[in-house]
């Protein structure tokens, strides 16, 4: 367990739990990095406010890594522009494209995406794309150069679990790149399990920000998460298709 | 008329340098695009704000 890290783009994480950072103040952001032990954290790029304005780099403590992502992008060539901007920033080249042409369902636009992945590994970018679990989709996004996938288990911020849960195990069992669930998940419960089915880290954000002790839930998730990864890499045993196995010696005693 | 984070403001004639120290923004946690493409932080103090430019200023914030 001590050597089981996370590798993405040639860095080394040993935490498997990405932390969105939406929708909850600030302040709260140090303590969810904390008790959730978590290493890299995401972020989006907009229109700046002036410096007698927080911000949020404040917060997030130097060791952290930051991903930031292209919302707001609703084709590839949005998602490069704000992933140049991010870059510019100084603050690594990773980037996690989200590109978005329906805002009511907020499903990712995985053609677009694929665009996107392609011209931004040109260009040295660490590339998660956020993607609607299609193994075809993902077989495109290897071929152009993503770093890691990032399949929805539901809708973003719908807290409903691993609806898509057959196809990420699909991505897991035939892609040879970390699987990280991203979007929907709402429950450590559902973390934990995405975990076991052998996802390389989950993300959370609505999870946590919409909890009533949001750091509470940080170190649920962080618990769950550790809790799942350990029985993947223990390999769960077999389920039976009917009837049932004694756990106890069946001879010995009462009757020969 | 210069376009600076969609509002219309009269700014022409001053630098980016300038614009963003009476603006009030921290260079270092700032992007400045103009007309779409990034302007270098180096490169503030000589480019010069013409009538009819579209400048953003973005930063990092919250998000998932």
């Amino acid at each position: 367990m001590e050597n089981d890290k996370l590798v993405i783009a040639g860095h080394e994480f040993n935490s498997r739990f990405i932390l969105g950072s939406g929708k909850y103040s600030m302040k709260l952001i140090e303590a969810a990095v904390k008790d959730a032990g978590a290493e890299m954290i995401t972020l989006s790029v907009r229109r700046a406010n002036t410096k007698e304005h927080e911000n949020i780099l404040d917060y997030i403590p130097k060791n952290v890594t930051l991903l930031p992502n292209t919302s707001g992008a609703r084709n590839a060539d949005e998602a490069v522009r704000i992933a140049r901007l991010a870059r510019e920033l100084g603050c690594g080249n990773f980037v996690k494209i989200e590109i978005m042409r329906d805002t009511k369902y907020l499903l990712p636009d995985n053609s677009e995406t694929i665009k996107a992945t392609e011209t931004l590994a040109k260009e040295g970018f660490a590339v998660l794309p956020y993607m609607y679990p299609d193994l075809n989709a993902a077989r495109d996004l290897v071929s152009a150069g993503a770093a890691a996938v990032m399949p929805l288990a539901s809708p973003i911020g719908s807290n409903k679990g691993l609806a898509t849960k057959d196809f990420i195990q699909i991505l897991i069992d035939e892609i040879d790149l970390p699987i990280i669930v991203d979007a929907g998940i709402g429950r450590p419960s559902q973390a934990c399990e995405a975990m076991e089915m052998g996802c390389a880290a989950v993300m959370a954000n609505t999870a946590l920000a919409t909890a009533g002790d949001l750091p509470l839930m940080a170190a649920a998730f962080k618990q769950a998460i550790e809790a799942g990864r350990k029985a993947y890499l223990a390999r769960p045993g077999r389920v039976l298709t009917r009837g049932g196995s004694s756990s106890d010696p069946l001879t010995g005693f009462l009757r020969d | 008329m210069v376009k600076i984070n969609g509002k219309p403001l009269e700014t022409a004639g001053k630098t980016v340098e300038e614009y963003l120290a009476s603006a009030g923004y921290d260079k270092a946690r700032i992007v400045v695009e103009l007309n779409e493409v990034i302007i270098p932080k180096e490169s503030y103090a000589d480019t010069v704000l013409k009538d009819g430019d579209a400048v953003e200023i973005v930063a990092f914030m919250g998000g998932g």
